[in-house]
């Protein structure tokens, strides 16, 4: 237990900017898994684990030279047709079925995936290093990393233009449709089963890009996936399907409670803190649903 | 119980009698056996009868699994001494210590679990579905992660359990595990069973099937969830102490609370045998076991990949398990009435 926090107001405010970029890349990483929640109605527990691939791909750039912020645009190119074998493989048979089998199907392809990349890229925690230097801000009291401003620039770019794009192009319209209605987009000649595949490739690239940002700011390891399926999956609950501005607030307002959490209760309990805020989330819903006579659907 | 059952379950019982002596070398594995049938037919309580699925149960057992081990040193020797001197033996139990503390602790393990399910119950089990799902799914990650942070249970050094007591023969450790998780699982069997025989279990599918008819009918379901989740929460505590002693190790994240293997173990077993059927986990926890040891000794290194694979396989291609299959295949020993013209025209259809 650590108090500095209160009696040292630089700190907080150190945290709440760390805690904002880190919230931005957050988001970006529920954006797509709101995506494809409201689009399949499928919740993806490997979407942690195709961060990490995405991060490995920029960290395997910077080992051979290249500067690992070019990740950001070859790790979604691959990301993209990962999405769409997984989706050809195994997504495809799961898309109408009861959610917890699609539950225990990602489940286990984010063992596969952990597995994998453990044996192909070892079980260290690695950190491509961007050199980005670090900005001074307050007479040098708050210390931020470029790379951090960076990538939270680079999210926002990202997320932007995949708004334009699902607004404007005729793949975007057909994605809005089925997660609309399935069914009457089909019947309006929408290949859905196009459309899926699509739309989990958009979100493997969404994560890819998220992932080298990551492994650019923080650090990579082959098991760390199951946080940010978590993570994402509580912003994705707290904003609601389909509200952009909310996923965006509450990622930021998750990354703020993760960097206090970490100077509260100290770094052993960062991971644990985010668990279990999730489940404090969904039973206050869940109360606050049920004078209603309602619950979570 | 007929005549037939009766053969069955004496067989079962002599077999399971005379096992640790005509397979010496594999008591162990039967000892994990044990507590794996009784995990795979405790989640198929709640998870196939009730229809909510839950990772959690993971909790239950790693909750189970400290409490049983902590109270068996701190009923003798300084907690907080035992952890911090680790794997050195600086305490040893007498055989009367350990016996007695491996009765308490099995105790303790098996009520406080139930304790807490029944307090987080009312809360956590009125999300429905998927957000049921995930919500578990973060409890027993959660558990891990914080137990992994608390020093008296040894933090992130891991924990160890009490040693066996010399006792005179070297084979003592091994029968007295395997003789205590076959006794866990008969008792889990007899207790499973005559609840599969009560209006208690017609409630429980009734919650599966719709549970605001359940309601409308006048059931309390909330009140028949927690209790199923109770039963459920005992019996995985009690596995959890058991096998805190058989591994004689406990590690917060990778033996006590391990999502990632015991978790999805008990899910994947109730699944491969069929969910919602009395015998579906037994027959699902004996070959998926037999499954693992094999491929976990061959294949030393890509278990993870082939449980990831063998995950995904079941899920998609078997959802219904071996039972559901047997039952499709002959519906007459289910005790399924089959209009002989029914199923002439439906083979007709196909």
């Amino acid at each position: 237990m650590d108090f500095l926090v209160f009696q040292y107001p630089m700190i907080t405010v150190q945290a709440c900017l760390d805690g904002i970029l880190l919230g931005v890349l957050f988001a970006l990483i529920a954006y797509g898994m709101a995506l494809q929640w409201g689009v399949m109605n499928i919740i993806n527990i490997a979407q942690g684990d195709l961060v990490i691939l995405g991060g490995y791909i920029a960290y395997f750039m910077y080992l051979y030279g290249i500067h690992p912020a070019w990740g950001v645009i070859v790790a979604p190119v691959i990301m993209y047709f990962v999405g769409i074998a997984i989706y050809k493989l195994v997504i495809n048979k799961v898309v109408d079925r009861d959610l917890f089998i699609s539950i225990l199907a990602t489940f286990g392809i984010s063992i596969l995936f952990m597995q994998l990349m453990n044996f192909a890229f070892g079980a260290d925690v690695v950190l491509a290093n961007s050199g980005y230097g670090t900005t001074m801000l307050f007479d040098s009291n708050v210390v931020l990393p470029n790379s951090k401003i960076f990538s939270a620039f680079i999210s926002i770019l990202f997320a932007a233009c995949l708004v334009i794009y699902m607004k404007k192009s005729k793949l975007g319209r057909a994605i809005r449709a089925t997660a609309q209605n399935a069914r009457a987009a089909k019947i309006l000649g929408v290949d859905t089963e196009k459309v899926y595949a699509a739309t989990f490739g958009i979100n493997a690239a969404l994560c890819g890009v998220a992932g080298a940002l990551i492994s650019i700011t923080f650090t990579i390891h082959p098991y760390m996936g199951l946080p940010y399926t978590i993570r994402s999956f509580m912003i994705v609950i707290v904003a609601g399907l389909g509200n952009l501005p909310g996923v965006a607030m509450s990622g930021m307002g998750l990354g703020v409670f993760e960097e206090f959490a970490d100077y509260i209760l100290g770094t052993e309990f960062r991971i644990g803190s985010v668990f279990l805020l999730l489940v404090l989330i969904l039973v206050y819903r869940r109360f606050k649903l049920s004078r209603k006579r309602e619950y979570l659907k | 119980m007929n005549k037939n059952n009766l053969v069955l379950y004496s067989g079962i019982l002599i077999f399971g009698l005379a096992a640790p002596f005509l397979f010496p070398a594999f008591k162990v594995q039967l000892s994990i056996l044990c507590v794996l049938i009784v995990l795979a037919t405790t989640w198929n309580i709640q998870g196939g009868e009730m229809g909510y699925n839950s990772f959690g149960n993971i909790l239950f057992y790693g909750l189970g699994m400290y409490l049983c081990a902590s109270v068996q040193v701190g009923m003798f020797f300084p907690l907080a001494e035992w952890t911090e001197s680790g794997g050195e033996k600086t305490f040893v139990h007498t055989p009367t210590q350990f016996f007695q503390g491996m009765a308490v602790g099995l105790v303790v393990a098996a009520i406080v679990p139930t304790i807490v399910a029944g307090l987080i119950g009312y809360s956590i089990l009125g999300l429905r579905g998927h957000y049921f799902a995930i919500c578990t799914l973060g409890l027993g990650v959660a558990a891990g992660e914080i137990s992994g942070g608390i020093e008296i249970i040894g933090a992130g050094q891991g924990f160890t359990t009490p040693p066996f007591p010399d006792v005179g023969s070297l084979e003592a450790r091994g029968e007295f595990f395997y003789f205590l998780s076959f006794f866990t699982l008969i008792l889990t069997f007899i207790a499973v069973r005559s609840i599969y025989s009560t209006r208690f279990k017609l409630i429980l599918n009734a919650i599966r099937d719709n549970e605001d008819k359940a309601e409308a009918m006048g059931i309390e379901t909330m009140k028949y969830k927690i209790i199923g989740w109770m039963i459920s929460a005992f019996f995985c505590g009690l596995a959890g102490g058991i096998m805190g002693g058989l591994v004689g190790y406990i590690d917060s994240t990778d033996v006590a609370f391990d999502g990632r293997e015991m978790g999805v173990f008990m899910v994947l077993m109730a699944i491969l045998g069929g969910k919602g059927t009395l015998w579906g986990p037994i027959i699902g926890a004996t070959i998926f076991h037999i499954f693992k040891e094999g491929f976990w000794t061959f294949f030393l290194g890509w278990q993870y990949v082939a449980l990831g694979v063998l995950i995904v396989v079941i899920v998609i291609y078997f959802p219904e398990g071996i039972m559901g299959w047997l039952r499709e295949k002959y519906p007459e020993r289910f005790g399924e009435v089959i209009d002989e013209k029914d199923r002439k025209a439906q083979v007709e259809l196909k």
